[in-house]
Formats: structure tokens, C-alpha cells, sequence
């Protein structure tokens, strides 16, 4: 054809045909169906994007080399559908354009269509035989004869009267080109694609004919409940346009399923509130179509008090249950309601296994002792992105499982009738006037019922701590973490650094030192991260310098920068709850233990029981301090350093450094002495003996830089703390806060830590005075490094500092986390003193010849590191500080170790 | 590192010629890793003394290695006692300094090598794992008199006690070859640590340099053990690394498994007693000297035996233990078993030889122990079919990992007591709750057995990575709880020796699932209203 002609048919088509539309759902599995020469591709082409057609044709293409290679045609729908079904797992339209005129090609599509849970549509080019022939002939590539397409087209015809039957949601067909040519395809929302509305909600969970509760809990909420003449309830509008979102299970059991009926339907007709189904409302639906149904679960009462109504009501229940959709995506997609929950591969999908869980749950075709079916317990494994509000199974109270929460509070079994209201996440209820229907199995209590409502959810769960009970009903699992939330390749999505790839063998390593030696994962909210040296200095005698650190920051366009004094101890981070009901409530922990001190790999330091010693220590500055309520949290991670450095390193100290130590003193005076004799009796050794002599001065300085990092530790009597920023309490993180600000904290805990004398005959039966002083002041310099005084004088500071022997300073942008033209800058820079250096690099570094070999060090890859390190700390503490579920947290925890035991000179 | 040989008493200064070094110069050899210097101190005729000073070059000793990567070494690699004390890399310098002399060969003047001489050799600073003990166990019957003096790790911090290191001196009668190849095979033996072995030929090496002495030694088989057994280079696996950002020793971390073994099939003569592949000697020899370090204890102690002997092979309780744990899954019927934990895979084996375990899964969560099961079960070259019932991955007890779900039985021997108690929870949750086999076999050592191993000092545990080892009652009380709060039952058997008193030495428990019946029933629990 022409394009002049098409275009006149097209003309023509349009004055004869009014426009049709072609209903299209906005996720569905199209199939073109049509004798070859029906135009197929033209239509695609016109009513599609260029990626959401697959054409049979050109996957022959694709594995044949020619697209009319027919020898290729079983490979080439292979790929097809291959290709079909990861568009599908995406959740794209699709559009497979082949013949599809055998009822089984169609039925191969069909189910994968089912196994994604996506809609079917059929648009069926059912065109005159000759405009195909006539087609085909016109076209040089197709040689097959006119038997083929009358073959074909006898296909066609005898599929077309049970299409529909075969799956498809919809079948159009096309009978001429006027027809095809006035298509215009449209393509509609899914029914349970309201991601448009927004919010706010109040969800309210199981109602089950409770309308006195109903009532009570929605004007709790604020809303004004209407009433018709008869003084029931129809309506119920919230001043600030609040809306509600009924989670199914309205009917049954209770006294008035009718009235729970009347107001829900007002509601949803006013466009006040929205409802999915319950398992006993798709009932109520079979039973009031008066098919054979179990009479049971409370259903009698319903369908008694419906009775009692007109029949028109009846009708406009049946209806309204009927039209009810599985579930709904809300709120762009941040917000899914479901009856019974829904997984995340069902989300915003249709199909009947889509339906059947989000009515009952994932349940296993197992049934319970009481008879009652066993579900499997999805939540746990829920891993989305969307917060999932559900009901279906009563709990005592509520409480977040991975993002999901469960709202229905069994008020018909005499517990309470609760709402979540969205996005606060609070939780609003009513307590059960009283018990309206026995339960089949006992249903436990939540203590505390007495508890103030619309309280944070976090908070809740301290009253409710519900004893396992022998059917397990609501008892919480710990969240459950899986193998899947760590291993293997991954790629985490940060804040300030983009996204971050752990490569599965480190993530494997980290697996077993995760495994084997950190703490329990709800103690681990995060790991430090490594910190890249300063460039190396150029000045002889030196492999670090602070002016490589100023000029550093310097050219970064940092101004102000503090320098802080480098502890000669360990990394530690310390999680301290107010109380062992905090670490109960918030970390799930119930062991008494009221939180952890963990090295930079997340092994605790010390023995439970001295952890806990220490953490009462700590727990007492910071409530002297006052910092729980004026953080106002009941926990606090704070990131310091533990001193001395053998308390953790002690075997690491006697087996490599001591050692050395030891091999250099028994070494030395023979060597000298044979050498010294060599010498005095005139062999040529003079160079000889000084090197060695020189060699044995440094095994000495050596030995003196480690001992420096040893002192003995009983107990915690010798132990020192230095903190040195606040990481995160409940809902905040410090990145943010200027190192000043860090450090007034950190003083603070150095302040409060100096007990009264009353207080310290509580620790230990060691006199009073001998009971020194846990925390550590962290000794600083603020300085600009534009001014070359200043710079002068915080060098001088670490010359102070390292000619001592300390270990040195680290170098901060003070105003904390800071952003250049290339995105992060480094979070601090260590720049290390010189003795410090010999137990890193050797004791005889310093010799020239060594130094100058050795100040050709790459540090790329280390600040690489350390910059995508600190950007998962902090991921992982934004994380922990927002609640979110633990594997979200542990993910980043976890990513931290595994990018730590990527290969990098481990001298930097 | 240094050495000096003095020989004494009439024309000692023979020596010189026995060695090829003119006493009067001082001479300069590059050696791998370093400068050797050889230099007489005394040259006089009664007495002479040549010294044997290697400078070792630190930065080299670490980049000079062709083919490593840097980045990816060990920080104990940088900083070491390879400069000073002495180790194989003294024993390769000799080698390469005295290569004549070892050989017993001396051209001008050839009745000299065959001479016996008094000699006396100070090695000041010798690495020696064992102690001054070990090194007079082995000089001795060599005609050595052995004195040493052990070097304290440091002065200053005597609460650290004594450190790997002796002065050693030793004195007799002995010609220089036999005298310098007993240093160069006997330095790496007491050294026992990170060799610095490149190439393979080791054997033929020992063979040479230990011909004339070394068949007649009586702890031959130590030696050969000691002196062949393979390190895994450090710093390469990812759990190395992560130890040391903590400030911990490699193997702190990296002991899942221990130290590999030299290649399969690797032929040493009649050196290594009887028929024993030297594979299996060295395993045997490795796990003895490990226990000297405080590794497994049960090996040789309950044979009532040193734990020095190589051939203490086949540990009498660990096979007991797999056969009884056999017994029980054979017993019960299990067809398809994973085994949680399993090591280097010695159960595996067992499983793998009867064909009625049709499917067996290897789990472990170290990558090396994975690695190491792969190699000794030889799974390359298994037939197809034995191949495909076998299934090694990673995973870990304190996750849930869907793939240990519908198995017959799940095997935990030896596991519990490695892992922290607080996360015992965890792995009951993982094991009971989540996999959910019909049978669990667990087996952990009995505490109250331990007063039988006489190596144990009391309250001491029978491996350097268990957390804990548990009584019978402390036992009864988990096995109990955790059965009661998953659905199962569980009966208590001992394994190995049993004391009247305090029981046998492994606690094996057998649970089974209450509500066991088909595999594909195997879906953690919660029920619906």
C-alpha cells in the first residue's frame, strides 16, 4: 500500500466509521491475532511503542538470520517468549505480534500471561481473505502460496467464538480496514491502580458487623458520621478530607453487618472511603447468588439480618461485594491494602491466585488443629518497597513486620477495632463493647488494653509483648532475615553516593564473619567505615604530613576543618537503649541485654556481662547528661574509640608485634658482637656494623611505638572510652550536625561520667578512688586552612601529638558532611605520626632507601572505598534511625563488611 | 638474621676451605628476599667462626613476589620476624651461600667433607614452634648436645611470658654437610610457620639434603610432615582481610577449616612410614601440630598418645562419631540429608559411599572450608551419577536460606559449639523453624568428659573456636526447650567412650518432627482465625 492510499482509506474510514476505541488495560498481554497479510505489523506499529512489540518475525530474525525462516520458527518463540515473559515480570505492556491463530500458541501465551499475573487482551484482525492474499502477493519476502493463508484463516474462525473462554480479559475484533483503520487503542487504568490518591487514609481492619464500634472508632478519627431520617448511619465525611479504607470482612459474626453495610457502601459511594473484599464478603456474594455454601463462620447471622432489609438492599450489597477489587495500590505506589496482605510480586497485578491471596492469605491447603487453615507467614519474607496495611488475621495489638502491618485487633472476638492512620502511622481504636462471637480458638489479649490510643506504633509494642501462646496466634517472630537479603552480587541505592555494588565473594566472606563472630544482627546498626591516609608527604624523613590533609580539604573548597586527636585504641561503636524494655520494644532483644559495644567487623569487645557493666556506665553519663530526653529517644548509637588498643588486639600485639620485637632483641647483640669483632680485627665491616646498628636502634623504637598501645585491662578497670560523634537515635541521624557540635556532646558524657563519690561504690568492691573515669576527652583543633598561621600552628599540634609517639590526628571538614564539585568529600583524613608508623610499615621504614620505595603508594582505591563505606554507614543509619524493617538496615550493615574485605593495601 | 659455625681444635681454619669462603674478605651474595653476608669473626687455627648475616629487604620480601598483587597481602606480611629470625629463608640462604659445602664436596682438597669435626653452631634468634623442647627432641639424636635459652616476648610486659623464640647452641662431633643440611631441613620444621616455599619439588629437596641422616632420625615422620606441610597464602581470602581490619590475627578469623594439606598423591619415598599417601600424613601431621597450639584436642588424647605423632590418623572418636550418626540416619530412614556445617566433608564421604542418600547437600558458611570439600571429595573427577546427588554451597545457620528446606534429615555435628550462644536462637530458628527436615541429628561435645583429655587443662575447651561445650544437663536442657517449641521430639545417645560418671565423650541428640510426613510439608507454622 501506498502511503497516499492509506491515507485515503484512512480518510475514508474515518467519514463512514465513527472513531472506536479499543479498551487496553495499562499492563496486559496483547496478542495480535490475524492471517499473515492482515496487517498486523502496520497496526503494531501505529497503536504501539517500538519496544512493546514483539514480533515473531523478527525473533526469526534474531536466531535464523530471516525473518521468513520458517525451519526457525519453534526457536524463534522460544525467545519470544522469553522476552514476553521478562517484559512481563516488569509489569510492560506487551504486544506479541504473530499469527496467533492456533488455539495453542495462544494458550502458551496465555499462561505466561497467568504466570505473571497479568491480563490477556485479544484485538483479532479478522479481515477479508483477499486484502491478505493481495498483501502478500505485493511482498517479495513471503513466498508461501494462498493455501497457507485460507489454512490460517480457517484457524481463525473456528477460534473465534471461544476466545474469550481461552483467558482473555477482552477480545476486539476487526472486521475490514475501515474498521481498523478508525481504532483508537485506550488504555485503562488497572482497577486496582489508584496510585493517584494520596492520602491521608485511616484503614480500619475487620469490622465484621460491628457498628457500634465503627461508629465510635470513626468519629475517634474525626469523622462526622450522617445519618438518614431513620438515624442510621450512611455516611461519614471528615472535615479535613480524610478518607477511609476499609481492609474487608465487614459482614459476618456481628450484630449488624447490615448497618456496617449501609455506612461502609454510603462512604464508598461518596467517594469517602474505599474497600477491598474480605474472604466473607466473596462468601456472602456466593451465598446471596444462592449458590452452595458452607453456612458457617458467622455467615447465618449475616445473611439473617439481611433478611430483615429490603431486597433492593440485598441487591445493592451483592453488587457492591461483587465489584469490590482485590486490593489497591495508593499513594504513587507507596501504600497497598489487601484483606489478607498481598507479596510484592502481586502488586498492582490480577489474577485469580492474585485475588485468592489477597482474600486469604498464602495459605498451604494445610489446616490447623482447630481446623483452621495454615498460612504461611508472607510478611516476614516481605521485602517491598510499598508499606502494606492488611487484616484478615486478628493479633492482639498491631506491630510492623517488614513494612506490613496487620490492623485487625479481633474486635468481634472482644478485643478492639483499630485504624492506621496514613501516612502518620498511628494507630486509633476502640475497645470490643464485648465479646460478640466465641472464636474457634482461643484469642489472646493484648495487656495494657487500658494504653492511650493514636500512640506511635513503636511505642506500642512495649505494652504487648503477648506470651506465645500454644497456637502461636500473633506471637512475632524476630524479623526473620534470609539468606537472599545479603549474598550474591547486590547493588544498594544510597543517599549521598548513588548506587553502591558489593561483588558476591566479598559479599561471601562477609557472610561467615557475620555469621560466626558479630553480634546479633538487631545490636548492628552500624559499621564504621575505613578512612583513607593523607596524600604522602613529600619532606624527607616523613611518609605523612598534615599539609597534604590541609591542602587536601583545601582544594576541595573545604575552609574550616578540625583536627582530633587520633586515640591509640579501637574503633567501637557503642548502642546504648535507656532500659532492657527499650532493647525489648525497639530491637527486639529480650535477653535483658540493653544494647552493644561492637568493633568495626560487629564482634562484641567484651563478655556479656562486662558489656553490660560498661553499658550501665555509659547509660548513666548519658542519662546525666540528660540526652535521651533532649534527643528525646530511648536509645542512642554513639561512635567511639575503646582504649587500650590491646583490650581487643592483645594476641594480634604478642604474636606479631611482640615478636618481632623479640626475633630483633635476640638477634642483634650477636650479630653485633661477631660484627664488632670482624671489625676489630680489621675485616671490612665498618659499613656493615652501622647499618646493623641502626637496624637494632629501630627494632628498639619499634618496640617502644607498640608498647605504647599496651597497658593491662581487669575488667573494666583500665578501660577507656573516647566518643567522638553521635551516630543516630530514634528518628535522626547527626551527619548534618557540625563536629563541634559532636564534640559539646561527646564533653558532655566526659562530664557526667565523673561520679559522685555516692555512685561509685555501686560499680565494684575496689575503693572508691581507684574507680578512674570511663570516658576520654578527645583533644581538638579547629582551623581554616586558608591561613597559613593557623596551619601552622595545628601542624605544630600533631608534631606535639606524634613526637610522643601518638598515634596522630584525623582531619574532618568541621561543618561535617560535605559535598565538592564531584560529589562526597572524604569524612576525615587520617594523617598518622611517624613512631606510630614503624608498627604499620616496618621498623625500618624510615631508612631512606625504604621510604622512597614506600612512598609510592596508590590511594585511589582506598578513598574509593572509604567514601562508599561512609555513604553505607550512613545509609545504614538513616535507615536504623526511620525503623525500617531490619533487613533493610542489616543490608547496609552488611555491605559495609563485605566492601571491607575487598583487597586494599591494608598498610593505608 | 644469623648464624655462626665455629669449628675448634686442630687446622680449624679448614673450614674456610670446606666452605669455599676465603676467611680474610668479607663476601656478598644476593639471596632471594635480601644480601647474604659471610664474614670469620675468629679465624685463628684452634677456632674459627664464620658468621652468616642475610639483611633481609622487608619491602622486597613483600613486592618482589611476581605475580601477587600487592594490595591483596597481609599486613603481616609487612610487618614480620622474617628479618630476624631464623627461618626457612635463612635455610634457603644457606643453601644458596654453602651450596658446596652442603654437598659435601671440596675439590682442592677432597679427604676434608668426609671428616668429623667439633663444631659448635649459635643460632641466636631460631624460630621455633614447639620451644627448646622440640629443638632438643630433634638436634638430639642427631648427636647434638642442645642448649637453649627462650627468648622472652618482651621485657617489659613479663605477663606475655615467653616468645616462639631460643638462642640455640649446639655442640658435637659432625662433618659441615651433615651439620649444615640437618639446619636447612630442621630450620623450617622448627619454624612450623609461613614458608616461603615456591615450587613443588619440596620432596626431592628433602630428600637430597636429609639422605644421610634423615632415615634413621626417629621422629622422621614429624620432620617430613612439619617440613612439607603447606600454608595458604595469607591475605587472600576475604575473611583474612576482614580479620585483620579488626586488628586480629588472619587465622583468627580464616579457621573454619585448617591449614591445607599438600597436593593429593604426592610421592615421598619410603621416608613417610608404611603406605600412607603423603597427603593423609601431613593431614595427620598438620592436625598434630595443630593441636599442640591448642586446635583439637580429641585427636590424640584419647588414644592416650602424644600428639606429636603424624600418624595418629583417623581420630578414633571423629569416626565413631560419623558412623553413629550414619547409624542414626539410616535408622530413621533418611534419603535426602544436608548436612549444616560440614566442614572439609568428612561426613560427606561417608554419605556419598552408600548410594540409599540419593540427595546430599554440603553446607557450610566458610568459602574455604566449601573449597577444601570440594577438593578432598575429588568432585571433578566423580562419576556423573555419584556426582549428582552431591550439592556443595554456601549458607549460613543464622539466616533463613530456603534451600535447606525438604530434606529428610539435617546433620549438625559438631556446629552448636561454634557458634556464640545468643545466636543459638537464630540457628534453632533457621534449623527447626524454617528447614523443618523430620529428622535433626546434632552431636556436640560433652564438658564433663573433658577431665579424660589429659592436654586439657581443666575448664579449658577442646577447640580454640568453640564457644562453649556443654554438660549432659546443659545439653538436655536445649535439645528439650528447642523440641518443645518446634513440633519435634528428641532422644539423647552417646557417642564414643562412656565415663560411669560423666558420660561419654559426644552427646548426640536425635530429633524428629511431631507432625512429620511428607518433605513438601515443610512450612513454618502460623495459623489464621
Amino acid at each position: 500500500m501506498t502511503e497516499q492510499h492509506t491515507a485515503a482509506v484512512r480518510e475514508t474510514a474515518a467519514q463512514e466509521t465513527a472513531v472506536r476505541e479499543l479498551a487496553v488495560p495499562q499492563v496486559a498481554l496483547v496478542l495480535l491475532v490475524g492471517v499473515s497479510g492482515s496487517g498486523k505489523s502496520t497496526f503494531a506499529r501505529r497503536h504501539f511503542g517500538r519496544f512493546e512489540v514483539i514480533s515473531s518475525d523478527f525473533c526469526r530474525g534474531l536466531v535464523a538470520d530471516d525473518e521468513n525462516d520458517q525451519s526457525a520458527t519453534a526457536t524463534a518463540f522460544g525467545l519470544l517468549h522469553h522476552i514476553v515473559g521478562l517484559r512481563l515480570a516488569a509489569h510492560r505492556l506487551t504486544v506479541v505480534d504473530a499469527t496467533n491463530v492456533q488455539r495453542e500458541s495462544r494458550a502458551g501465551l496465555v499462561a505466561l500471561a497467568r504466570e505473571h499475573d497479568v491480563l490477556c487482551v485479544a484485538i483479532v484482525l479478522d479481515l477479508p481473505e483477499h486484502v491478505c492474499r493481495e498483501r502478500n502477493a505485493s511482498r517479495t519476502d513471503r513466498t508461501f502460496g494462498p493455501q497457507v493463508i485460507r489454512r490460517q484463516r480457517d484457524q481463525l474462525r473456528r477460534s473465534l467464538p471461544s476466545l474469550k473462554r481461552e483467558g482473555f480479559r477482552r477480545v476486539h475484533v476487526l472486521k475490514d480496514l475501515a474498521e481498523v483503520e478508525a481504532v483508537r487503542i485506550v488504555r485503562d487504568r488497572l482497577l486496582t491502580d489508584l496510585r493517584h490518591e494520596t492520602g491521608p487514609f485511616d484503614v480500619i481492619g475487620d469490622v465484621h458487623g460491628c457498628l457500634t464500634e465503627l461508629e465510635q472508632l470513626l468519629e475517634k478519627l474525626g469523622h462526622r458520621i450522617v445519618r438518614d431520617q431513620a438515624g442510621r448511619a450512611v455516611d461519614a465525611a471528615h472535615p479535613e478530607g480524610r478518607r477511609v479504607v476499609f481492609l474487608g470482612d465487614l459482614v459476618d459474626r456481628g450484630p449488624d453487618s447490615p448497618g456496617v453495610l449501609r455506612l461502609a457502601m454510603g462512604m464508598v459511594g461518596a467517594g469517602r472511603a474505599f474497600a477491598v473484599p474480605g474472604n466473607h464478603e466473596a462468601k456472602l456474594v456466593r451465598a446471596l447468588r444462592g449458590r452452595n455454601v458452607q453456612i458457617r463462620h458467622g455467615l447465618a447471622q449475616t445473611l439473617e439480618q439481611l433478611a430483615a432489609e429490603p431486597k433492593e438492599f440485598g441487591e445493592q450489597v451483592e453488587r457492591f461485594c461483587d465489584a469490590l477489587v482485590s486490593h489497591l495500590v495508593l499513594d504513587d505506589g507507596r501504600l497497598v491494602v489487601a484483606h489478607a496482605g498481598l507479596k510484592q510480586a502481586y502488586q498492582g497485578r490480577a489474577s485469580g491466585r492474585v485475588r485468592s491471596f489477597a482474600l486469604y492469605g498464602d495459605t498451604t491447603g494445610e489446616t490447623d488443629e482447630y481446623g483452621m487453615p495454615v498460612r504461611y507467614p508472607w510478611a516476614q519474607e516481605y521485602r517491598g518497597t510499598a508499606t502494606v496495611l492488611y487484616g484478615h488475621t486478628p493479633v492482639p495489638s498491631p506491630e510492623w513486620v517488614n513494612n506490613t502491618l496487620c490492623v485487625d485487633t479481633g474486635c468481634v472476638f472482644g478485643g478492639r477495632l483499630t485504624a492506621c492512620r496514613y501516612p502518620e502511622r498511628e494507630l486509633v481504636s476502640v475497645p470490643a463493647e464485648r465479646v460478640w462471637y466465641e472464636p474457634v480458638r482461643p484469642f489472646p489479649r493484648a495487656e495494657g488494653d487500658d494504653r492511650t490510643d493514636a500512640e506511635r506504633t513503636g511505642e506500642a509494642e512495649t505494652n504487648s509483648a503477648p506470651q506465645g501462646t500454644a497456637t502461636g496466634i500473633g506471637r512475632r517472630e524476630p524479623d526473620v532475615l534470609d539468606l537472599t537479603d545479603v549474598v550474591g552480587r547486590r547493588v544498594i541505592e544510597t543517599s549521598h553516593h548513588g548506587r553502591i555494588t558489593v561483588r558476591a565473594e566479598h559479599a561471601a566472606g562477609a557472610l561467615e564473619v557475620m555469621s560466626r563472630f558479630a553480634l546479633p544482627p538487631q545490636w548492628l546498626l552500624y559499621l564504621p567505615p575505613t578512612m583513607a591516609p593523607c596524600a604522602t608527604s613529600c619532606l624527607p624523613d616523613m611518609l605523612e604530613h598534615p599539609s597534604e590533609a590541609f591542602d587536601a580539604y583545601r582544594a576541595d573548597g573545604v575552609r574550616e576543618v578540625i583536627c582530633q586527636e587520633k586515640h591509640m585504641g579501637s574503633r567501637a561503636v557503642v548502642l546504648v537503649c535507656r532500659d532492657a524494655d527499650v532493647a525489648a520494644a525497639r530491637f527486639g532483644v529480650t535477653d535483658g541485654s540493653t544494647g552493644a559495644v561492637h568493633t568495626r567487623t560487629g564482634r562484641p569487645f567484651l563478655a556479656p556481662e562486662p558489656t553490660e557493666e560498661l553499658l550501665g556506665r555509659v547509660r548513666a553519663a548519658v542519662t546525666a547528661a540528660g540526652l535521651f530526653d533532649e534527643l528525646g529517644s530511648g536509645w542512642l548509637l554513639l561512635d567511639c574509640e575503646l582504649l587500650p588498643w590491646s583490650a581487643k588486639a592483645e594476641e594480634l600485639l604478642r604474636h606479631q608485634y611482640a615478636a618481632v620485637g623479640a626475633a630483633a632483641r635476640a638477634v642483634f647483640p650477636a650479630a653485633l658482637a661477631a660484627l664488632e669483632t670482624a671489625d676489630s680485627t680489621g675485616l671490612d665491616v665498618a659499613e656493615l656494623l652501622a647499618r646493623t646498628r641502626d637496624r637494632a636502634g629501630n627494632a628498639e623504637s619499634f618496640a617502644a611505638a607498640y608498647r605504647r598501645y599496651c597497658w593491662p585491662v581487669d575488667g573494666l578497670h583500665g578501660v577507656e572510652l573516647a566518643p567522638f560523634q553521635v551516630l543516630a537515635c530514634e528518628g535522626r541521624t547527626f551527619h548534618d550536625r557540625d563536629h563541634g557540635w559532636h564534640l559539646a556532646v561527646a564533653d558532655r558524657l566526659v562530664e557526667a561520667d565523673r561520679p559522685a563519690e555516692a555512685d561509685r561504690t555501686a560499680g565494684a568492691d575496689r575503693p572508691a578512688e581507684a574507680v578512674p573515669g570511663l570516658f576520654r576527652r578527645t583533644a581538638r583543633r579547629v582551623l581554616d586552612v586558608t591561613d597559613p598561621a593557623q596551619v601552622d600552628e595545628a601542624t605544630g599540634w600533631w608534631h606535639h601529638l606524634t613526637d610522643g609517639g601518638g598515634e596522630g590526628m584525623v582531619v574532618k571538614p568541621y561543618a561535617n558532611l560535605a559535598r565538592g564539585r564531584r560529589g562526597l568529600i572524604q569524612p576525615g583524613i587520617k594523617v598518622r605520626g611517624r613512631e606510630y608508623l614503624r608498627i604499620i610499615y616496618g621498623p625500618d621504614y624510615t631508612a631512606p632507601a625504604n621510604l622512597k620505595r614506600l612512598r609510592n603508594r596508590g590511594l585511589g582505591r582506598k578513598r574509593s572505598l572509604a567514601l562508599r563505606e561512609y555513604a553505607l554507614g550512613l545509609q545504614a543509619l538513616e535507615r536504623a534511625a526511620a525503623a525500617e524493617p531490619l533487613w533493610r538496615v542489616h543490608e547496609a550493615v552488611f555491605a559495609v563488611l563485605a566492601l571491607e574485605s575487598e583487597p586494599v593495601d591494608p598498610r593505608l | 638474621m644469623f648464624l655462626t659455625i665455629t669449628a675448634r681444635g686442630p687446622s680449624a681454619t679448614d673450614l674456610s676451605h670446606l666452605l669455599h669462603k676465603h676467611p680474610d674478605k668479607v663476601q656478598q651474595f644476593d639471596v632471594a628476599d635480601g644480601v647474604a653476608h659471610v664474614f670469620y669473626p675468629e679465624r685463628n687455627d684452634d677456632r674459627c667462626t664464620v658468621a652468616l648475616l642475610v639483611e633481609v629487604d622487608p619491602i622486597a620480601l613483600v613486592r618482589g613476589r611476581k605475580g601477587r598483587d600487592a594490595d591483596g597481602f597481609s599486613l603481616a606480611q609487612y610487618v614480620n620476624d622474617r628479618p630476624y629470625a631464623a627461618s626457612s629463608l635463612l635455610a634457603v640462604a644457606l643453601g644458596r651461600v654453602f651450596r658446596t659445602a652442603m654437598a659435601g664436596t671440596c675439590r682442592a682438597r677432597p679427604e676434608l667433607p668426609g671428616q668429623r669435626r667439633p663444631l659448635e653452631l649459635h643460632v641466636p634468634a631460631l624460630s621455633c614452634r614447639g620451644g627448646s623442647p622440640l629443638a632438643e627432641q630433634l638436634f638430639a639424636p642427631l648427636g647434638w648436645q642442645v642448649t637453649t635459652t627462650t627468648v622472652p616476648l618482651d621485657p617489659t610486659i613479663p605477663a606475655w611470658g615467653d616468645s616462639r623464640y631460643v638462642d640455640l647452641r649446639l655442640n658435637g662431633c659432625s662433618t659441615l654437610a651433615d651439620a649444615l643440611t640437618q639446619l636447612y631441613v630442621l630450620l623450617p620444621v622448627l619454624d612450623g610457620s609461613k614458608h616461603y616455599w615456591e615450587n613443588r619439588d619440596e620432596v626431592d629437596k628433602l630428600l637430597r639434603a636429609g639422605e644421610r641422616w634423615l632415615p634413621g632420625h626417629p621422629d622422621r615422620e614429624l620432620i617430613v610432615a612439619r617440613y612439607l606441610r603447606h600454608h595458604r597464602s595469607l591475605g587472600t581470602a576475604a575473611v583474612a582481610r576482614l580479620a585483620e581490619v579488626d586488628d586480629a590475627e588472619p587465622e583468627a578469623f580464616d579457621n573454619a577449616v585448617d591449614a591445607e594439606p599438600p597436593a593429593q598423591g604426592q610421592p615421598v619415598g619410603d621416608l613417610s612410614a608404611g603406605d600412607s599417601p603423603a597427603g593423609s600424613a601431613a593431614v595427620a601431621g598438620s592436625a598434630g601440630a595443630g593441636s599442640t597450639e591448642g586446635r583439637s584436642t580429641e585427636a590424640g588424647s584419647t588414644e592416650g598418645r602424644s600428639t606429636t605423632g603424624p600418624l595418629s590418623a583417623g581420630s578414633s572418636l571423629a569416626d565413631r562419631r560419623r558412623a553413629e550418626v550414619l547409624a542414626v540416619l539410616r535408622e530413621v530412614g533418611a534419603t535426602r540429608v544436608v548436612d549444616l556445617g560440614c566442614g572439609e566433608g568428612a561426613l560427606l564421604r561417608d554419605l556419598l559411599a552408600d548410594p540409599v542418600f540419593t540427595r546430599i547437600v554440603g553446607a557450610d558458611v566458610s568459602p574455604r572450608a566449601l573449597d577444601l570439600a570440594a577438593r578432598r571429595l575429588d568432585l571433578d573427577r566423580l562419576p556423573e551419577r555419584t556426582r549428582e546427588r552431591l550439592q556443595l554451597m554456601q549458607s549460613s545457620l543464622t539466616y533463613r536460606d530456603e534451600r535447606l528446606a525438604g530434606f529428610d534429615a539435617a546433620v549438625l555435628m559438631e556446629v552448636l559449639e561454634h557458634v556464640d550462644p545468643q545466636r543459638l536462637p537464630a540457628v534453632a530458628r533457621t534449623v527447626f523453624g524454617w528447614a523443618r527436615p523430620n529428622t535433626v541429628v546434632v552431636t556436640t561435645p560433652n564438658a564433663e568428659y573433658n577431665v579424660h583429655y589429659k592436654n586439657l587443662f581443666p575448664g579449658a575447651l577442646r577447640h580454640r573456636d568453640h564457644r562453649f561445650e556443654w554438660t549432659r544437663e546443659e545439653f538436655a536442657d536445649w535439645t528439650q526447650d528447642t523440641a518443645a517449641r518446634y513440633g519435634y521430639t528428641v532422644r539423647v545417645l552417646p557417642v564414643g567412650d562412656v565415663d560411669p560418671q560423666l558420660g561419654p565423650s559426644t552427646q548426640l541428640a536425635l530429633f524428629t518432627r511431631t507432625d512429620a510426613t511428607t518433605a513438601e510439608n515443610n512450612v513454618p507454622r502460623r495459623t489464621e482465625q
